[in-house]
């Protein structure tokens, strides 16, 4: 109990930090891949640049929209936010280190990413202005039609693990990471995931040309700040779940096959690095792809969701469970 | 058993004591200097046309309705997938069905062009 307590708290603590990274790995890789400098005047390397951000939403004005629902406008920041905050409670990030141990965690783990949709859809309703409007409306649309095929391909693994519970879907992938056993599950993951978190090639939520700011048009202060912090949470939580799904979690290739027997400080030491490495990795990954691709149309958006993924996962998903009956019937 | 559930709620309290106070900070800290001009709504500089929550496209209802039938087709799955292994040969077949049906209701969507926001715009 007191252990869970301590990942808790060093999660949290680290999921903010990492937040405030991925920021300012952003800006240095997009400034890398574009060939100028980036921000690295703050601080060694730039590295306090995100703590000058802050300070500067702080001191701004904070600006609420005439006959806006105040409340409303007010309150609808805090949700992705804290549903973000809320799923790192189920990731294992080493044997055992994980915050609670709940049965059914992957129906609590969709459930609160559902509910990280209202935030946005909220905050473009209640601001009374068109661009935030129509950005609420696609930011909605694309979530829920991309819940879908993440759903599906979180079920696929279900199949291979035989629980409900994450520790368990990591702890089955010592020996087989299910990128190997699932390739097809993993891609269509990997694209659900960017489109959740409405990044690029996904971020028509926020079009410039044709929304303005999308969503958080009507933001400013603190409040756009939210809106900021969380999409970089949402980076962070969701290379951390490509990571526990598809790439083995806290496990070495083939770990079960070769690995020998370590001290429980020395597994726990192992266990957190590799999953800390495969994270960033997936975090570089996620800010690789804003700076390499274009932005989708809307239509193409919707298309891509429903008639190629939707369809490819439900297939996925019944060829694995075949396979695998098939072959459990056979051993007996 | 409900205990485990303790530290979700105290990451709650965590979060929503974490925007707050941010939000709090930027709203005592900050300047606040309203005027009529500011508060309009943004529409690139010109004055606001009509009203904000006007009608919009029914694809988007459409999309809510069908996410609503798939998404339980998801939830109905889970169970079967823990369990299927153990299951009897008729548990395993009538699931085969049951996602067959539906798969095929998604292709009857599809052909019908209800999730396909390029050509209804055409045909309008």
């Amino acid at each position: 109990m007191t252990l869970s307590y301590i990942v808790l708290g060093v999660s949290t603590f680290m999921l903010l930090n990492s937040a405030a990274l991925a920021v300012y790995a952003e800006r240095r890789v997009a400034a890398f891949i574009q060939n100028r400098y980036g921000p690295n005047r703050v601080g060694p390397l730039g590295l306090l640049q995100p703590i000058a951000d802050v300070l500067k939403l702080i001191l701004k004005e904070d600006v609420t929209p005439q006959e806006g629902f105040k409340f409303i406008h007010t309150i609808a920041p805090v949700i992705p936010v804290t549903t973000a905050l809320m799923t790192v409670a189920v990731i294992p990030f080493g044997d055992g280190l994980v915050v609670t141990e709940i049965n059914a965690s992957i129906l609590y783990l969709l459930a609160i990413a559902s509910l990280g949709v209202y935030g946005v859809t909220l905050a473009g309703w209640s601001s009374n202005s068109k661009y935030s409007l129509l950005g609420g409306l696609r930011a909605s649309a694309q979530m829920i039609s991309y819940e879908l095929p993440l759903g599906m391909a979180v079920a696929s693994c279900v199949l291979f693990a035989g629980s409900l519970n994450i520790t368990d879907v990591a702890a089955s992938q010592e020996v087989w990471w299910n990128v190997i056993r699932n390739p097809i599950g993993a891609v269509i993951f990997i694209i659900a995931a960017f489109a959740e978190s409405n990044r690029t090639p996904f971020d028509l939520v926020e079009a410039e040309q044709e929304l303005v700011g999308g969503f958080h048009t009507e933001y400013s202060s603190m409040k756009f700040g939210m809106f900021f912090l969380a999409e970089y949470m949402h980076v962070v939580i969701n290379s951390m779940l490509i990571t526990t799904f598809f790439f083995g979690s806290y496990h070495l290739p083939f770990a079960g096959l070769w690995l020998p027997e370590l001290t429980t400080t020395q597994k726990m030491i192992l266990d957190v690095s590799v999953f800390v490495g495969k994270t960033g990795f997936f975090m570089f990954l996620f800010i690789w792809v804003r700076w390499t691709i274009g932005r989708f149309k809307f239509d193409q958006v919707m298309n891509l969701g429903w008639a190629k993924l939707l369809p490819l996962s439900i297939a996925n998903f019944l060829i694995i469970a075949i396979v695998l009956y098939v072959l459990n019937m056979m051993n007996v | 058993m409900l205990s485990n559930y303790i530290p979700i709620l105290l990451l709650t309290a965590i979060a929503f004591t974490l925007a707050i106070i941010l939000m709090t900070l930027s709203r005592v800290l900050g300047p606040y200097r309203p005027n009529k001009i500011k508060l309009q709504p943004y529409e690139s500089g010109m004055d606001p046309v009509g009203a904000a929550r006007e009608r919009y496209s029914i694809s988007y209802y459409l999309v809510a309705m069908e996410f609503i039938v798939f998404d339980l087709e998801v939830i109905f799955l889970y169970p079967w997938a823990v369990r299927f292994l153990d299951l009897s040969f008729t548990a395993f077949v009538s699931m085969i069905i049951f996602i067959t049906i539906l798969f095929l209701g998604l292709i009857y969507t599809l052909k019908k062009g209800t999730l396909d926001f390029s050509k209804q715009q055409t045909s309008n």
